[in-house]
């Protein structure tokens, strides 16, 4: 059956020791995540709302650069033919879009 | 000729970098203590209609419009303050809502931030509803490296051509075959999450170069799970990361709902549907 010992392989390792710890977000281990997974959620996700500094962060050229090595995977994906996620409409909302403009219902 | 260094007291009129909001409990008070922000400083919560901004105060010198987009180009400096960022988010948000907001987000003195929460008020007052005492968790699921593959050598001689193109359509096959079963179980770990979280977004696959793996990433998904369900969340990725062959899968978390800000209209039926099917 190849049941795989977690231990012992390099793949299937336990993520139990990414258990939440007592005391809520807090005590997350920060470092613990990549700088792609802070990256993708401080710089895209959250608020948008106007300070008084303004700026446009895709006017950064390091920072269009690395949004665009975050969307340059989609894109290899794509070329081999792997983009089951934008055909799913549960999934992606381009899908739902092209749905929508199809005039397809709703399951 | 005492004189407070300069820097030292905090100016109510200096530029302002704002990183989340919360309801005005007084609770946030408590956790920010001894926290520090992005250019190292105190944070603290500025309350203005029933919401509070947590923010601190940082040195035009380096914060301001020019110096900043200039620093923004420096990876180190960008790293930097996305992690203290995302530190200074986590503390806020300990055991109470948070609506992060986005990275160098800077306002003119104090009066700038109320003015960022009136401007913003319902958008938070309806995300702190909606997203109160959930979490988010992030999972990425990885493909399996290739075997390490025999040397495919140029043919030396006429009859080998063949061959050698006979072993290369037999190596792209074999990797479209990889593809196609870390799919496959990319699509079973993202349909079997859903079943236990509220709400689900995909996020585009991480580039190697920022992720620092060289694995490939076949999905990047956030998860929206009520606070108390964590553990066994966690237990799930933990059994599909076991019963998976052939990909492997990643946690973090828990984060603020980072993912879960801008609502989705589709989402909360299905997996409500879904979690009724399955029994809850």
């Amino acid at each position: 059956m190849g049941a795989r010992d977690p231990m012992t392989t390099a793949y299937g390792s336990p993520v139990a020791s990414r258990a939440p710890a007592p005391g809520g977000l807090a005590a997350r281990g920060e470092s613990g995540a990549n700088l792609a997974d802070i990256l993708e959620r401080v710089l895209d996700k959250g608020v948008v709302i106007a300070g008084d500094i303004r700026i446009n962060l895709l006017d950064i050229e390091l920072l269009t650069i690395k949004l665009r090595l975050i969307v340059a995977s989609v894109d290899k994906a794509r070329e081999m033919g792997i983009d089951w996620w934008e055909h799913d409409p549960s999934l992606s909302s381009r899908a739902r879009g092209r749905d929508e403009l199809e005039g397809r219902e709703e399951g | 000729m005492t004189q407070a260094p300069r820097g030292e007291t905090p100016r109510a009129d200096g530029l302002q970098y704002a990183y989340a909001v919360v309801r005005d409990t007084g609770a946030p008070a408590a956790a920010l203590a001894g926290v520090r922000g992005v250019a190292g400083e105190p944070v603290r919560a500025v309350v203005h209609l029933g919401l509070a901004v947590v923010a601190g105060p940082v040195p035009a010198e380096q914060f301001g419009e020019g110096p900043l987009k200039e620093r923004l180009e420096r990876l180190e400096w960008l790293e930097r303050i996305a992690r203290a960022h995302a530190r200074v988010v986590d503390a806020a948000g300990a055991g109470t809502g948070v609506v992060p907001v986005r990275l160098a987000t800077v306002c003119r003195g104090e009066e700038g931030l109320r003015r960022m929460l009136e401007t913003g008020r319902e958008r938070f007052t309806e995300a702190l509803d909606r997203l109160d005492g959930r979490v988010e968790w992030g999972v990425k699921v990885y493909a399996a490296p290739p075997p390490p593959a025999e040397p495919t050598t140029a043919p030396t001689a006429a009859g080998s051509g063949r061959d050698y193109l006979r072993r290369r359509r037999a190596e792209r096959r074999a990797s479209q075959e990889r593809w196609g079963r870390s799919e496959d179980g990319a699509r079973q770990v993202h349909d079997a999450l859903c079943a236990h979280a509220e709400q689900a977004r995909l996020h585009p696959p991480q580039d190697a170069r920022l992720s620092g793996t060289a694995d490939r990433n076949v999905l990047n998904a956030a998860y929206l799970v009520p606070r108390a369900e964590s553990s066994a969340f966690a237990g799930r990725v933990e059994e599909l990361d076991r019963r998976s062959a052939g990909v492997r899968l990643e946690l973090t978390g828990p984060w603020v709902p980072y993912s879960f800000v801008a609502p989705s209209g589709d989402d909360t039926g299905r997996a409500e549907t879904r979690r009724e099917r399955s029994g809850g």
